[in-house]
């Protein structure tokens, strides 16, 4: 088990102005579990890109070798032809296209030109069988949860008979339990002798399942250490350069009056009819308070701030909500902004930015009539607007000129909150703020929710971390099946107590 | 109202970024892509000007590219604002057509006073584009969809109002508007060889100058005020001269020809108009914002569908204003009018450097687009090309124009 299934010696990459990787090297020894961590931009993508010969050779400088013979791969097709298989974070399927033959293509079962339905559903069943993955192999993909996808592209890996699994982030959109199912799946896959290599944030994660770990920091290894006696706060020093004694900056809640109530909310879904998403749910938010909403995957968290925020998201909506005690009406997402409610998405690619428009105008976006006299916008101010919460916010870009979509997750997120920052809202719902975001960057984030809270704003978190809603909130609501379960303060709040209440009543409604 | 941002004090405790120079190669690489359509079109020019011996440049010619291009410049400016909210427009030449057979109907069968009959025109214009916008917006029909039904319902009544018959003449003044020229109200000056010009003519082109260089001095003052990166003055002077000159060159050339064509004054107000709505306006930012990111507009509180309604209201009124002036230029509204016009309207906006995916484009971009079709069209039939050269050029530049912004857009990708 000692010997090294691949090498990676002295890998240099440089785009324009930018040294992504220098000298960076890597070796992972056959069967075993080997985990990358390093803050979004260290180049841990980039040298994956390099092995899968996304980056052809020639396009990268140093050398790298599998299984002893030197690899000089010009595509991807190279890469897959000697077993390395890559799953990127955003999941490659055709969701029109049924399970089997998302698994075989480009690499179909057939005889002759035609594909052979019946040896290709049936080898599909039997992969299916290997991934754990209980359903028909003639299932649409779209009709499939994350998680399930995700067990789809690990079956499809073993269809190629890969031999080294590259997983880019697995996990970030997983739920516990999917989540905890397909660490377990990695354990199986290795112990059939398939080397893994796994990207994550999710350090618990990477303790738990890997064996070894590489540390990657501004596009250079730090360092290669046996993921026993190793801790997260090891992993996170070496990863930012520095100790973190504290990945929560310290806050003093000054907590004023109600703000906001919400009673009696229930939204139905609008594409599964008398599906009911939201049941029945109460709370209520305070000035200066930080309130958390902890529930698993698919309790309805998203749900319930989108419903409230303007109706963007559910039918059927029914329920009351108060701000400072007088009832308000939301119809539109324009109204709730009016009524100074702000909502941060859980996915701010595809639902928060405006990804091929400058810094500037996607601050700008939500309140641009804060800019405008007449209808029209004044260019300057925005700028000069735009370029204080560059500062303040500390978004790493040359200036506010920069295209959106070239920023890392961390500065992006910062563009989101400046901009519903812009709108000057009392209530903030943020869902998932620091999701893929790096731990420097989640700190920087926390510091401006606290400060936010500071200003007499209230804060509704929406967070799958449990120790971020410990860290950073003054109570958490848990939200299970629909259902608010639980109002815990921070005094009393601990992992297994919201971990308890959040996965309360599920089995009853089943 | 202060507009400085509320919170500055959420300032986060990291020391300042200082601003990271950027890499002079990424400049390069956006100047290229943006400056590319006109040094494209500063290229076909000159290529044409040699080809035909100088006869492109010729006072006459200059005022045809114009006239016989308008009604396309007029389409491409509505065309490009619906491309950038992500949807197209097929129907544009059937509404060209329904809408001048519609001002004949009212000028020529019903005498109706000509202003009145125009704005009746247009504000059918404006129904027929509610009509396209409730189904794109409202009911969420693709606008592919819509217009293509569009295309064949408004040719449909096109040939119920006319029949197989033309309608004409058209009054003079709506003629003069679509066709017709300033008069010399000032009398002429001799320009030494070049001989006599209209002396109004040239004040409006002076005028036009002197109105580029003071817009142009303020605003970069204000950037500069602003602290903002505005080009150094040596380049700044150079790039109003470049316009200046190529302004000034084009109207002494109309001037020694017929004076002004009235369509010129219309294109200049519509492209200035539309520039700044596109730029300037809440509604024309909030175009981009719902062709760069549907569900972030959405969620950014913009009014998506009523954006996107308003913008084929928008394309209906110029389709219409476009009918008219086509209708005016041949003297009579014909069953085929405007057949084909839609593909050269949308050729313009993606020549013109807009994507396909929405979110991108400049009016002055398809405005040159359209030049660039015109001018192609205009130089190869003065050397005598037979038309299917010209649609075998054309077809190629379309091409061309879009590879080239699809291969600058991936080296830009590919440098992050």
């Amino acid at each position: 088990m000692s010997e090294a299934i691949l090498r990676m010696r002295g890998i240099s990459k440089t785009f324009p102005g930018v040294k992504a990787l220098q000298d960076v090297n890597l070796e992972v020894l056959r069967g075993e579990i080997h985990a990358i961590c390093g803050e979004n931009g260290a180049g841990k993508s980039t040298l994956m890109k390099v092995l899968s010969g996304v980056y052809p050779h020639g396009d990268y400088d140093g050398e790298i070798s599998f299984d002893g013979e030197e690899c000089r791969f010009a595509g991807i097709r190279d890469s897959e032809k000697r077993g390395i298989v890559i799953i990127h974070q955003e999941l490659a399927l055709a969701p029109n296209l049924s399970i089997a033959e998302n698994i075989f293509l480009g690499n179909e079962r057939a005889k002759r030109g035609f594909i052979d339905w019946n040896r290709t559903n049936a080898a599909a069943a039997d992969l299916l069988r290997r991934v754990g993955l209980r359903e028909n192999p003639v299932t649409q993909v779209l009709d499939l949860g994350v998680g399930k996808q995700q067990l789809v592209e690990i079956a499809k890996a073993l269809s190629k008979e890969v031999r080294l699994l590259i997983l880019d982030e697995p996990t970030a959109a997983l739920n516990d339990d999917d989540s905890a199912h397909l660490l377990n799946l990695l354990r199986g896959l290795r112990d059939e002798g398939i080397t893994c290599v796994i990207i994550s944030h999710k350090l618990n994660e990477v303790l738990e399942v890997a064996d070894r770990v590489t540390i990657l920091r501004d596009g250079r290894t730090i360092t290669t250490l046996p993921s026993e006696g190793l801790t997260e706060d090891k992993i996170i020093s070496g990863m930012v350069g520095r100790d973190l004694d504290n990945r929560f900056p310290p806050h003093e809640p000054t907590i004023g009056e109600e703000i906001l109530r919400v009673e009696n909310w229930t939204v139905h879904s609008p594409t599964q009819h008398g599906r009911i998403l939201v049941d029945d749910a109460s709370f209520t938010l305070r000035r200066g308070e930080i309130v958390g909403l902890a529930g698993l995957m698919g309790a309805g968290r998203t749900e319930l701030a989108m419903s409230i925020f303007g109706r963007a998201y559910g039918t059927g909506i029914s329920g009351r909500v108060f701000k400072d005690g007088k009832e308000i009406r939301l119809r539109s997402v324009r109204e709730a902004i009016e009524h100074g409610i702000a909502y941060a998405t859980e996915d701010r690619k595809r639902y928060g930015l405006n990804l091929i428009e400058d810094i500037k105008r996607n601050v700008s976006a939500s309140a641009l009539g804060k800019l405008a006299h007449r209808g029209w916008v004044d260019d300057n101010e925005e700028y000069k607007v735009a370029e204080e919460y560059r500062r303040s916010l500390n978004i790493k870009a040359p200036s506010v000129m920069s295209v959106t979509g070239k920023l890392s997750g961390g500065n992006q997120q910062k563009v989101v909150l400046s901009k519903w920052i812009f709108t000057d809202p009392d209530v903030l719902i943020l869902d998932e703020p620091t999701r893929g975001i790096d731990v420097g960057a989640k700190y920087e984030i926390y510091t401006i929710i606290n400060r936010l809270a500071d200003q007499g704003k209230a804060v509704l978190l929406i967070s799958s971390e449990l120790p971020e809603l410990l860290g950073l909130c003054d109570r958490v609501y848990t939200l299970s099946a629909g259902r608010i379960t639980g109002e815990v303060p921070r005094a009393e709040a601990t992992q297994e107590g919201l971990m308890t209440l959040m996965t309360a009543g599920q089995e009853a409604r089943k | 109202m202060s507009l400085a941002p509320t919170n500055a004090d959420v300032a986060v405790t990291v020391t300042p970024s200082p601003a990271p120079s950027d890499g002079g190669s990424g400049r390069f690489n956006i100047n290229l892509r943006q400056s590319g359509i006109y040094i494209a079109f500063a290229g076909i020019v000159v290529l044409f000007t040699i080809l035909t011996g100088g006869d492109m440049l010729a006072p006459q010619n200059i005022s045809n590219i114009i006239v016989q291009n308008s009604y396309i410049l007029i389409l491409a400016i509505g065309m490009i604002l619906v491309i950038i909210a992500g949807h197209i427009d097929l129907s544009v030449g059937s509404i060209v057509a329904a809408s001048g057979a519609v001002s004949a109907v009212l000028m020529v069968d019903h005498h109706v006073a000509w202003p009145l009959a125009v704005l009746i025109t247009l504000i059918a214009g404006a129904i027929i584009g509610a009509w396209q916008g409730y189904w794109v917006a409202y009911f969420g029909i693709p606008a592919f969809i819509v217009t293509l039904a569009g295309m064949l319902l408004f040719r449909a009544i096109t040939l119920m109002i006319l029949g197989n018959r033309g309608i004409g003449p058209f009054p003079d003044d709506v003629r003069t508007l679509a066709n017709g020229f300033s008069s010399g109200y000032f009398g002429n000056v001799g320009l030494g060889a070049l001989g006599g010009a209209d002396l109004f003519s040239l004040l409006i082109g002076l005028v036009a100058v002197a109105g580029i260089v003071v817009t142009q001095w303020r605003s970069r003052a204000g950037r500069i005020r602003y602290g903002q990166t505005a080009d150094s003055l040596p380049l700044f002077i150079g790039k109003i001269a470049v316009a200046s000159l190529v302004l000034m060159f084009v109207i002494v050339q109309l001037a020694r020809f017929r004076n002004l064509p009235w369509v010129l004054v219309l294109l200049a107000i519509l492209v200035l108009g539309y520039t700044v709505l596109a730029n300037r306006s809440v509604f024309g930012r909030q175009i981009y914002a719902v062709g760069g990111n549907l569900q972030a507009a959405t969620l950014s509180g913009v009014k998506v569908k009523s954006v996107v309604f308003w913008i084929f209201v928008n394309m209906g009124v110029l389709s219409a204003l476009a009918g008219i002036i086509f209708a005016g230029r041949l003297n009579q509204a014909n069953p085929t009018a405007g057949n084909q016009f839609e593909l050269d309207a949308i050729a313009a906006a993606f020549i013109g450097g807009a994507a396909v995916q929405g979110g991108v484009g400049k009016v002055a971009g398809a405005i040159t687009g359209g030049l660039i079709m015109g001018v192609i069209n205009n130089g190869m039939s003065l050397i005598g090309a037979p038309s299917e050269q010209v649609m075998l050029v054309k077809g190629a530049v379309l091409l061309a124009a879009v590879a080239f912004d699809i291969w600058t857009k991936r080296r830009a990708g590919a440098s992050r």
